[in-house]
Formats: structure tokens, C-alpha cells, sequence
């Protein structure tokens, strides 16, 4: 990695157990990302994804370790790095424009009326809301909710957006036009975005590189998968790319198994270089992988292996 | 649907209020049997005496003496002798003084017990032990100190209208969802503009039902209170006209209590609904 835009370093969250002693949510995590990169991390739930991001968000501080964003250490929140939350956490009273005017006046505080509704405008726009301005959230559906949360996010111009499972809430077919959405507008805006997900397919559409953790208590991140598919890939012809069933039953054993074993079955991991892995294409395999998860990289290529 | 289920309601509300009017008018009926006694004593004796008549008045008579206050709401004829707008409107002014001192103060202090868990800790004794405290209770006190009957129960009323607007708006700002505070956050919003507009408009619903409850006990003490340090205001009306053996009035100013404590109800819960927000 040569420009490291996003650079977390060995950071570690801990928290007082019941009892004395402390639980490690997670440690040592080292992860770094290049400006215009989308990053996605994958995990069960407990394994601190969230405390991640709320670090990376400077909405929780980690316990030991630090972020650098841009050649900075990362000191609370910022106007510099925007966060789409889960619930899209919209004010209800403010309307569809109230809301995202209320983050642009934050930003630019001098700004007169017009100036911060047009440019609100612009983002509302953006996110096919035009003619919804003057709405309320409490009007709004779900994912029309989610897309003021984007434009909000979008309208401060960040340098980074990160995103808590901002889809998990939505129905599939909703999710779908939300992706499209933040696919077109990451490429389009050259925007470095960083999202939690639970959801495989999701992460293979958006991601550029996806990262995965092990479970939590003591999570750590155990593989970097870079994504072998096309930068110009699209939702409908996306599982008919030679490498997408590698791709995915990579990702998909990984959760299903040896998410739980791999602390034990790789005892010499180590979290500063966390091996590479680019399913699909074996002879880019970098760091040593265990046997079954070579076998999981390569199944047929072209087709999927469903029984097993 | 609804129209009708109102109109329906309307009726029944009618024929209550006339069955009630009805018995009242029925009960006080003159049935007693007059005694015989001298025309001097007479004199001295009342109309139950003398004519059987009932001490208690009927819906007539209560009827005719409230046509005659509503005509002259405002004269001033000397210290107990005022119309039923002046007894009233120094009552309300009571009232609003001490709620709008109650207001000043229990709302800043509630936002800071709300904001910051060490004062809350800190003050949660004081306000346990103070707030079942009877606000009658404070008068005497209050009268040594302020040496004013009229500041007094002003007093009283702060006292009283100010636990439930500090508690409801303590508890309001406490609750504000999270997430609204870490949008707040992300956007680098400061904490005065952050209490105002993230703060302010998510706890207003909880602030302005605690200044309702307490608009309703103000009016409840204020009659109470008025009893005790006479001179003018409502209180003091019902009062003074229990010593002159005025049913008739007591009774009116019964019935006007009650309406000017719905009005004053229905302009909180008014303003309830205006900063009230669908989720």
C-alpha cells in the first residue's frame, strides 16, 4: 500500500470485566486504505465492527493505538470524516432539506440562507429526493429516510464516509437501488468510504478490498480480500464474473468457519501484515493460508460448487 | 363515523347535564314546614326560617346571581366587594408570576441535571425531599421571611409548579436519543448550539407535558393559598362569601375555577402539540 490515507494502528479496545479483569473486544487491529478506496469489514455481531467505526468516526476512543487520517491523528469527531448511521438518525423535526441544511450550516457557519439551501439542493438531488425537500422523516419511507442520511453525510464533503450498516434495515429490493446509489456516487465523486456489513453480496458489489474479523471477545482482523471483479462491475451480470463464486465462498467459509477456529489454527498471525488474499486468482495468494481455505478459493471457476 | 359518534356524545352530554340540573332543581325545592314564630324573630331568622325555603340554592337562582356577575365582571366596591374579572385576574396574575419564575428557573436547572450525571447525583436528594413537600406547608415560612401575604403565595406557587417542570424537563434531555447527540457530534456541532437545536426539540415534548401537570397544581394551590392570605384573588372570593353565607356564589366561583383551570390546560396542551413531532 503506497498512499495510506486511512491509517489505523494497532488500536485495541478493552473494557472492565464483571469481576476484575478487563475483556478485549478486539486488539492489535492495523488497517490501512487508499484515498478513493471503499473498504468494507466483515463479521459476527460482538466482534467490535461497530466500536471500529465509531473509533475511526471519533465517537468512541480506542484504548490503546491511534488513527491517522490524512496525515493526522484523529482527535474526536470531525466535519472531515461523515458517519451514516444504521437508523439514518434523522432530527424529526426538521424536514428532508432542514436536515441536511442543519449539516452544511455546521460546516460552513457563514453561509447565508440561500447559499446553504442550494447547495442542500444540490445534495438532495443527488440522492433522488427532489420534490421531497419539504417532507418530514415520519413521511418518508425507509429508504428514502436512508437517502437523506446519505445526502446529509455527502453534503459536508467529507473525506471519508463511514457507514453502520446502513442497508440492514431496508428490504432487498430497496437495499439493491441504495447500493447502485452509493456505488455511482463513490466512483463518480472519488469519494474513500468505509462500511460495516453483515451482508456478503454487499460487500462484494461495493468493496474494493473487504476485511475480515474474527469472532469477538479478542476479535482481530485475520485476512485483507482483495476484489478481484471489475471496477466497472454491475449488480445484474455481477454472479456471472469468473472469480464471484470464489470470491463468495471465500467470504462465506470464512464466516461460516473459520472465523471461530482461526486464532487457534494460525498461532503465528501476525496483525501488522495481515496476509492478502485475492480469491480467484491463486497465484496472488501472498501470505500463508491454511490448506482448506486454498480449497475454498478455488472451487470451480465458473461454477459453484452447492454441494459439498 | 367520528361526526356522528361526536353528535351522539353531544346528546348524552346534554341529557346529563339536564338530569343533573333537574335533581338540583328538584332537591332544593322549598319542602320544609315553616315554623311559627313572632315577626320580630322572623326578622332575624332567614328565608329557610320563614318561607321552608332550602339554604342550599337551586339551578335558578345560581343561574340568575351568575347573569348578574357576568353583566359586571370588573366594579370595585370596596375590599370585599369586587367583581368576579378582578378576583379572577388576581388570581391568574399570581398564577403566571410564580409559574413564569418556575419556568426560569426549573428549565436551565433541568437541562444541567440532564446533561451532566453529577449533578443529577448530586441534587437527586434535595429535590426527593423537597418535592412531596405540601406547598401550603411553605406558607408560614414563607410569610416570615417575605413579610408580604401577596409575594407569599407567589411563593407558593413557584414552590409548587416547579418540581414537575424540573424533574420532566431533567428527565427529557437526559433521554434524547443517542444518536440524535452523535449526529450532533459527527457535524462538530458546539454544546450550546447542540442543546438548542438537537436538545431543546427532542426533550420539548417531555418540558412542556411537565409544564402542563404543573399549571394544573398552580390553579389547584392557588385557591388554597389565596384562603389563607386573603385579600383579594379567587381563593379568597369563595372564601368571604362562605362567610357571608353565599351558597350562591360559592357555587360560581366553583364553576368559574373550573373553567378558567380547563382554559388553562387547553393553552399547554396547545402548546404541546405545536413542538410535538411524529417519530
Amino acid at each position: 500500500m503506497t498512499d495510506k490515507f486511512i491509517s489505523v494502528e494497532g488500536i485495541a479496545k478493552r473494557y472492565p470485566a464483571v469481576g476484575g479483569g478487563t475483556t478485549t473486544v478486539f486488539e492489535s487491529f492495523w488497517l490501512s486504505m487508499a484515498r478513493g478506496e471503499f473498504g468494507c469489514v466483515i463479521g459476527h455481531s460482538g466482534c467490535g465492527k461497530t466500536t471500529v467505526l465509531n473509533i475511526l468516526a471519533g465517537l468512541d476512543e480506542p484504548s490503546e493505538g491511534t488513527v491517522i487520517v490524512d496525515g493526522q491523528g484523529i482527535e474526536g469527531t470531525s466535519l472531515d470524516r461523515a458517519v451514516i448511521f444504521q437508523s439514518h438518525a434523522l432530527l424529526p423535526w426538521r424536514t428532508v432539506l432542514g436536515n441536511v441544511a442543519y449539516a452544511v450550516t455546521s460546516k460552513w457557519r457563514s453561509w447565508d440562507r440561500a447559499k446553504v439551501k442550494a447547495h442542500a439542493q444540490k445534495f438532495i438531488d443527488l440522492v433522488g429526493l427532489t420534490g421531497s425537500e419539504h417532507k418530514r422523516p415520519s413521511e418518508l419511507s425507509g429508504g428514502m429516510k436512508q437517502r437523506v442520511g446519505i445526502a446529509r453525510a455527502l453534503s459536508i464533503t467529507p473525506k471519508i464516509m463511514l457507514m453502520d450498516e446502513p442497508f440492514s434495515a431496508l428490504d432487498a429490493l430497496t437495499r439493491g437501488t441504495l447500493q447502485d446509489e452509493v456505488r455511482r456516487i463513490c466512483l463518480e465523486t472519488g469519494q474513500t468510504a468505509f462500511m460495516i456489513t453483515h451482508d456478503v453480496d454487499e460487500a462484494i458489489y461495493l468493496a474494493d478490498r473487504i476485511f475480515l474479523m474474527t469472532n469477538g471477545p479478542g476479535a482481530v482482523l485475520a485476512e485483507v480480500v482483495e476484489n478481484p471483479l471489475p471496477k466497472d462491475r454491475g449488480r445484474i451480470d455481477l454472479h456471472r464474473h469468473p472469480y464471484y463464486y470464489a470470491l463468495r465462498n471465500h467470504i462465506v467459509d470464512f464466516l461460516v468457519s473459520r472465523s471461530k477456529t482461526f486464532a487457534a489454527e494460525n498461532p503465528t498471525h501476525d496483525p501488522r501484515h495481515v496476509p492478502v488474499v485475492r480469491p480467484g486468482k491463486p497465484e496472488l495468494v501472498i501470505a500463508a493460508v491454511s490448506e482448506d481455505s486454498q480449497q475454498a478459493s478455488w472451487p470451480g471457476l465458473s461454477r459453484p460448487s452447492t454441494s459439498s | 363515523m367520528t361526526s356522528s359518534l361526536r353528535f351522539r356524545a353531544a346528546i348524552v352530554s346534554v341529557v346529563l347535564f339536564a338530569a343533573f340540573i333537574g335533581i338540583w332543581h328538584l332537591a332544593t325545592r322549598q319542602t320544609a314546614s315553616v315554623a311559627n314564630m313572632s315577626p320580630e324573630y322572623a326578622k332575624l331568622m332567614g328565608v329557610t326560617a320563614t318561607q321552608g325555603k332550602s339554604a342550599m340554592p337551586g339551578p335558578a337562582d345560581v343561574g340568575a346571581k351568575l347573569w348578574e356577575h357576568l353583566k359586571r365582571p370588573f366594579y370595585d366596591n370596596g375590599p370585599n366587594d369586587k367583581g368576579l374579572g378582578i378576583q379572577l385576574a388576581y388570581s391568574i396574575g399570581r398564577v403566571g408570576l410564580g409559574y413564569l419564575i418556575a419556568v426560569f428557573v426549573a428549565i436551565p436547572l433541568g437541562f444541567m441535571i440532564g446533561m451532566s450525571p453529577l449533578i443529577s447525583k448530586a441534587l437527586d436528594p434535595f429535590i426527593q425531599v423537597l418535592k412531596p413537600i405540601s406547598p401550603l406547608a411553605w406558607m408560614p415560612l414563607a410569610l416570615y421571611t417575605i413579610k408580604d401575604s401577596s409575594i407569599s403565595a407567589i411563593f407558593v406557587i413557584f414552590i409548587c409548579s416547579v418540581w414537575p417542570m424540573l424533574l420532566n424537563t431533567a428527565f427529557g434531555v437526559a433521554s434524547v436519543r443517542k444518536e440524535w447527540i452523535n449526529v450532533a457530534r459527527t457535524l462538530e456541532v458546539g454544546t450550546i448550539r447542540r442543546a438548542f437545536t438537537v436538545i431543546l426539540p427532542a426533550a420539548a415534548p417531555t418540558i412542556l407535558t411537565g409544564m402542563r401537570i404543573s399549571i394544573g397544581i398552580a390553579w389547584l394551590v392557588i385557591v388554597a393559598a389565596e384562603m389563607l392570605v386573603g385579600g383579594t384573588g379567587i381563593g379568597y372570593f369563595v372564601w368571604n362569601e362562605w362567610n357571608n353565607l353565599s351558597i350562591s356564589n360559592v357555587i360560581i366561583a366553583i364553576l368559574l375555577i373550573g373553567v378558567v383551570g380547563m382554559l388553562l390546560d387547553q393553552v399547554l396542551a396547545r402548546f404541546t402539540r405545536m413542538v410535538t413531532f411524529p417519530e
